[in-house]
């Protein structure tokens, strides 16, 4: 076992005096395993990337706890190590009045300031190479002389040279044109045949698939339904994520509404809003129907 | 990587410019930035050297009383018979030292506190906060009146701390502002992913994307104790030995220089100070213009 969320919650204060408070996470649970790829599916405001900056000890808990390997995770050096982060928008994650490159000194000079110039300029190499990335092209180049597929690159061969075990992937694609997306993608799962961990965080459901062994879709901050990816992709068993199944276009295929649930399946048997699993594996949230008891 | 892409990045030169060179490369063609500078380069450059060439102390009577400009005597000469022209160059030096000293201090508390306050957050940015607003309503003359019954401090230096003590304010607020948007930006959380401490993507990350803004504000706070200086000498709340610009204003202004027609007495003064802040505030423009890249001009 590796990464584990249990019960996180994070509540927002809002209004003028904080005397608000908005829900943002509510309650998640799951795990990642080493060398898991899992696919955090939700659409806008589901929580799914407070749930990845939580991951990140970027935002704190506000209830719950999350662990790495049995211990609390807290932002330190030795964490940082392990597991690391890619963001949405490339052009944002580099500081605009630097050279893209610096993301690697600053690797250099946290973890490895013993390591000779000449050693950690071969081993940057090979990181690039990793991501195939032609240092020629990278190295010396302000961000907005990269193209957006080339700095998510560069931040994966930064992630590269640490230690890393599990890469949190926010949306890491969404701003890319459909030829680099596909580039990335293929490289996370050339890294994931290497034992890297990946959480892809992602609105689209099709990218989801394209690596995940296992799904989890997201709904206002909670858990909607969890499984193999197989199994929830052509299976679903919660009406959200029917929804989100039939949201997506299809060619010369009319849209069509999701086949209705009309009573509530799981409430008795889940008991308060927990996730009921359905076949092994396979968790489905109460999907709180008219007439249904929760 | 796209065919168009590879044709894209190889048209890219092989070294990019520095930022450094660019703003430099931009600094020499704006007259603005040129003309400002000169000027208050070469008022301290006088400043500086004056004192030096000037054979007596300022205060020192030189020469016959009320003297108008001559070869002799440039500026002319007081009521008293004090040279003009060496109480102006003397002069030049407070104001450039109140300037530097003032408008440094007042620099250095409104970047520390803003930073903080606005990289903190929370409780950190409401105390701050607090202290910055109550600095901000402090009548600072009544304070100056209070500070000089008791302790009796008249010094040019103690007039420059006191000013730049109480003039950090607005300069704190500014930086606060532009932390809490600069603070939220993707390249912040990758530096704490690279286990960078808060001190250093303070220094390293927020402060170097606000350079010219923070260039800024440190020339508006000289210019701004330029004045305030001037202003409390004039009304008598300055430095009791040595000379100021201010102070010489406030002398004209005792002796009546002006129903005197003494006019070399309080022209130079006043043109000084009016040179020194108003060609800062020009420069300031110019910098604007350099820094920003949508304002150069091509």
């Amino acid at each position: 076992m590796m990464l584990k969320l249990d019960n996180v919650t994070k509540v927002y204060r809002t209004g003028a005096f904080g005397g608000g408070s908005t829900t943002a996470v509510g309650g998640v649970s799951f795990e990642v395993g080493p060398g898991e790829v899992v696919s955090l599916i939700g659409e806008s405001g589901s929580g799914k990337s407070t749930l990845g900056r939580m991951i990140l000890g970027l935002t704190p808990v506000t209830s719950g706890s999350i662990t790495w390997n049995g211990t609390a995770v807290r932002p330190a050096k030795s964490y940082y190590r392990e597991v690391q982060g890619v963001f949405q928008d490339p052009f944002s994650t580099f500081n605009p009045v630097f050279k893209a490159d610096r993301v690697f000194r600053m690797i250099k000079e946290v973890y490895f300031p013993e390591v000779p110039p000449a050693e950690w300029a071969e081993r940057v190499r090979a990181s690039l190479a990793d991501v195939r990335l032609n240092p020629a092209q990278i190295l010396g180049k302000f961000p907005h002389q990269l193209s957006g597929g080339q700095l998510q690159r560069l931040l994966i061969a930064r992630a590269l040279l640490l230690d890393i075990k599990l890469l949190v992937a926010d949306e890491i694609t969404s701003m890319l044109d459909a030829s680099t997306r596909i580039d990335v993608l293929n490289l996370l799962a050339e890294l994931k045949g290497r034992g890297l961990g990946v959480l892809y965080i992602t609105h689209d459901l099709s990218l989801g698939t394209y690596l995940a062994e296992r799904t989890i879709v997201l709904r206002r901050g909670t858990v909607a339904e969890m499984g193999p990816t197989e199994t929830v992709f052509t299976g679903p068993k919660h009406p959200y994520t029917r929804e989100l199944l039939a949201a997506v276009p299809r060619l010369r295929e009319p849209w069509q509404e999701a086949e209705p649930i009309e009573s509530c399946l799981y409430h008795d048997k889940a008991g308060t809003g927990g996730l009921l699993e359905v076949e092994p594996g396979h968790y489905v949230a109460c999907a709180r129907l008219a007439g249904c008891a929760g | 990587m796209t065919a168009l892409q590879e044709v894209q990045t190889r048209e890219v030169p092989a070294t990019p410019p520095g930022a450094w060179r660019e703003a430099l490369h931009f600094a020499v063609r704006n007259a603005k930035l040129v003309i400002g500078l000169g000027i208050v380069l070469a008022l301290l450059a006088l400043g500086l050297l004056g004192p030096l060439l000037a054979g007596a102390p300022p205060n020192e009577y030189v020469g016959p009383p009320m003297q108008s400009p001559s070869g002799e005597y440039w500026f002319g000469t007081t009521t008293f018979g004090q040279d003009v022209f060496v109480q102006f160059v003397y002069g030049l030096r407070t104001t450039f030292l109140v300037g530097v000293l003032g408008g440094g201090i007042a620099a250095v508390v409104g970047m520390v506190v803003g930073f903080v306050a606005g990289y903190r957050g929370g409780l950190v940015d409401e105390v701050l906060n607090m202290l910055t607003n109550v600095i901000l309503v402090l009548p600072a003359l009544a304070v100056l009146l209070i500070v000089n019954a008791y302790l009796g401090i008249r010094s040019v230096g103690a007039q420059a701390v006191f000013i730049g003590l109480t003039s950090w304010p607005w300069a704190a607020r500014a930086i606060r502002a532009q932390t809490f948007s600069l603070r939220s930006r993707d390249f912040v959380d990758l530096a704490r992913l690279s286990g960078a401490t808060t001190r250093k993507i303070i220094v390293r990350e927020i402060a170097p994307n606000m350079s010219s803004y923070l260039f800024m504000t440190f020339i508006l706070l000289f210019g701004g104790s330029i004045l305030i200086a001037s202003s409390l000498d004039f009304i008598g709340l300055g430095p009791t030995e040595g000379v100021s610009l201010g102070l010489m204003l406030q002398n004209a202004s005792q002796w009546s220089a002006m129903q005197l027609g003494l006019w070399w007495w309080f022209v130079p003064p006043g043109a000084g100070i009016t040179a020194v802040v108003g060609a800062l505030y020009v420069a300031n423009v110019g910098l604007d213009e350099v820094f920003n890249p949508k304002l150069r001009e091509t």
